[in-house]
């Protein structure tokens, strides 16, 4: 008969290590995006090249960052990986809904400012965040 | 689905935490699969049979839908 060993939680651990990982990455993305979108106005002067350089290095961080939430999700046991799948399905899908349904009111002119895509995005974290709230919350 | 996961626990004296490292599973989720919220993939069930030197049958009891 086997015995728990308390000191070796490699699972555990390794969960943590990929948990950090992914927010370095995320972090990174983050300060790519930022030099991309705010470079050209306040840095380079609207250069081109390192314009166009400043958003191919985003890119490149942002494959990063989508691998390191990969080894992440797949780090998770069969649980969380169930609730991670149906927050992200319900931020998919809210995402996919509303932003289209921003789209089109923007056409229509039915509201008064210009349908912004990081409004969506926010939409989608927050849907997100809700999800795995009531995820947790259901498996307690 | 029912289990006897924390009966066998306790007769072990072992923490859910405990559990959760040997099966390699959040504490979270060795405490939902005990309540019952939670229902263990196969590969799960064969690695706690295994840990508890038993068949999946006798820690596993399928619940007739009613």
């Amino acid at each position: 008969m086997s015995h728990p060993n308390k000191d070796s939680n490699s699972w555990a651990a390794k969960g943590v290590k990929n948990t950090v990982h992914l927010g370095y990455w995320t972090a990174a993305w983050l300060l790519t995006l930022a030099l991309a979108k705010f470079g050209p106005e306040t840095i380079w002067q609207s250069n081109t090249v390192l314009t166009a350089l400043a958003i191919l290095v985003n890119i490149g961080v942002g494959y990063g960052m989508i691998m390191a939430n990969k080894r992440h999700l797949k780090g998770l046991d069969e649980m969380q990986q169930k609730i991670q799948l149906e927050a992200m399905a319900l931020s998919l899908g809210v995402g996919l809904v509303a932003g289209f349904a921003y789209s089109n009111l923007e056409v229509a002119n039915l509201i008064p400012f210009n349908a912004d895509i990081s409004h969506v995005i926010i939409l989608m974290a927050l849907t997100y965040l809700a999800g795995m709230f009531f995820g947790i919350r259901k498996f307690r | 689905m029912k289990n006897r996961l924390k009966v066998l626990r306790a007769e072990r004296d072992w923490t859910q935490a405990q559990l959760a490292i040997e099966l390699e599973v959040s504490r979270q989720t060795v405490n939902a699969i005990e309540k019952g919220k939670f229902d263990p993939s196969l590969p799960l069930a064969f690695k706690a049979a295994r840990l508890f030197d038993l068949t999946i049958e006798e820690i596993f009891q399928d619940e007739p839908a009613s």
